[in-house]
């Protein structure tokens, strides 16, 4: 089995170039490639364009990239609950595309599978669909949205052998699986890593064959966004 | 008097049906969940992939790997399985979630709905809701029926940036339920407690279409 094992994060990310296009998994802070995103900070790496359904926090996630002015755009669906990306925005210091989320997911995992276009109706009659092809199935319409492919997916995982293999966790499966298919280079960061054999075939959700490199992650903070418990 | 959120959100739950699939979305509709009734057997559907939504956890089964759509940490029940988001939003897009509940900044009297951006204030962006209006069967608004200066949030038309065109069927404010009308049109169906139909008159700039005595609605 090929050995896809690097030493650590800033070992994974040191041939990401400045204006390299990114995929990040995660929604919110849950799932996000905590290890990778610090090592893209010490690189300073720049005029990154970072696709990502969020883009963090102002102090978590890429908020930090944002903050060091790192990310010359973003491609997102949800702006709510961070304020310097928010600002950002509306002043025009970083070029945005908002994406529905389903289209966004939909488009990744196109772009994964070998899909240049699909139709769906998210977003008729709005302004993602402005400059876009329409068509008619059935009595509905429908928009023409491109597949979406990145120079490097960055995901985060539970567990993953040295195969590259993957199991998430809960909820911070999300975008993950789609992003590490659609990456030229896919870089995983784990909470375990284990040699290949150790994970039941039966269980692995993303195929090592998406995955180009992987190192076991350490320091996960799993920032909660909004702590709610029963009374 | 004017329904309260927790108000809007119990009137809500009265629309929910055993055995359905549900979306709820962040806000007013998050809180739905608190109010339908326990003989119900519903699935509650969280975009980020989940299905089976439980409670909220104790501070001991706190996990930061299981959250719902609005961020907050949740549970899973007997039954929940998880997914990606492109799975997710297969079921969204493909019609198999029964009914969708969502915030709504304006809604126009053919069924439109803005809630995503404020152009040159406010861009919390669309998130899943575009995806959310555009396949699923029934579509329930939340929202307060006009702004805090006042001014409507029923339109003839909305100014704000669309969401979604002609999908809205339902309307639970804080003064009213509505039906919106193939024709075009707010229907009142009924009246917060102790609100007059000449109060939601006034409250609604678009066409409101009224038939009859109007009931109070029925909220414990």
């Amino acid at each position: 089995m090929i050995n896809k094992v690097v030493k650590n994060a800033n070992e994974a990310v040191k041939d990401i170039a400045d204006n390299s296009v990114l995929m990040l998994g995660g929604f919110g802070l849950c799932g996000i490639p905590e290890n990778s995103i610090q090592a893209l900070l010490e690189s300073k790496v720049k005029n990154l364009t970072c696709i990502s359904n969020n883009a963090g926090v102002d102090d978590f996630g890429i908020g930090l990239l944002l903050k060091t002015h790192q990310v010359r755009k973003m491609i997102s669906s949800y702006v709510g609950e961070n304020a310097e990306f928010e600002r950002q925005l509306l002043s025009g210091e970083l070029e945005v595309e908002l994406i529905p989320q389903g289209t966004l997911a939909e488009r990744v995992r196109a772009g994964g599978a070998g899909i240049p276009a699909f139709y769906t109706p998210a977003g008729f009659g709005t302004e993602v669909a402005e400059g876009k092809e329409t068509r008619e199935f059935d009595g509905k319409m429908y928009l023409l949205e491109k597949g979406l492919v990145a120079d490097f997916a960055l995901v985060k995982a539970w567990k993953g052998d040295t195969a590259g293999n993957l199991i998430f966790k809960g909820t911070a499966r999300n975008f993950n699986p789609m992003m590490a298919a659609a990456g030229k280079i896919t870089i995983a960061e784990v909470e375990e890593l284990v040699p290949a054999g150790e994970l039941a075939p039966n269980e692995i959700h993303t195929p090592g064959i998406y995955v180009q490199r992987i190192f076991e992650g350490k320091n996960y903070e799993k920032r909660i966004e909004q702590r709610t418990v029963r009374s | 008097m004017a329904l309260d959120k927790i108000g809007i959100a119990k009137r809500i739950a009265q629309e929910v049906q055993d055995g359905m699939y549900i979306n709820l979305g962040i806000g007013i509709p998050t809180l739905v969940a608190n109010y339908i009734p326990d003989a119900l057997d519903v699935v509650l559907q969280s975009e980020n992939g989940l299905l089976g939504i439980g409670q909220f956890p104790t501070e001991d089964d706190v996990d930061a790997d299981l959250i719902n759509a609005g961020k907050q940490t949740i549970t899973m029940r007997d039954g929940s399985v998880l997914f990606d988001s492109a799975e997710s939003f297969a079921m969204i897009r493909g019609g198999h979630v029964d009914l969708t509940i969502l915030g709504a900044m304006e809604v126009s009297e053919n069924g439109d709905i803005s809630n995503w951006k404020i152009p040159g204030k406010m861009v919390k962006g669309m998130g899943g809701a575009m995806d959310l209006v555009a396949s699923a069967k029934n579509i329930i608004v939340a929202m307060q029926h006009t702004s805090r200066q006042g001014e409507s949030k029923l339109l003839k038309e909305c100014s704000l940036p669309i969401t979604g065109l002609q999908c809205v069927r339902k309307i639970i404010t804080n003064l009213a339920v509505l039906e919106v009308q193939d024709g075009g049109g707010f229907k009142l169906l009924e009246r917060a407690p102790g609100v007059t139909v000449d109060e939601i008159k006034k409250a609604t700039a678009g066409k409101l279409i009224v038939e009859g005595e109007i009931p109070e609605m029925k909220i414990d």
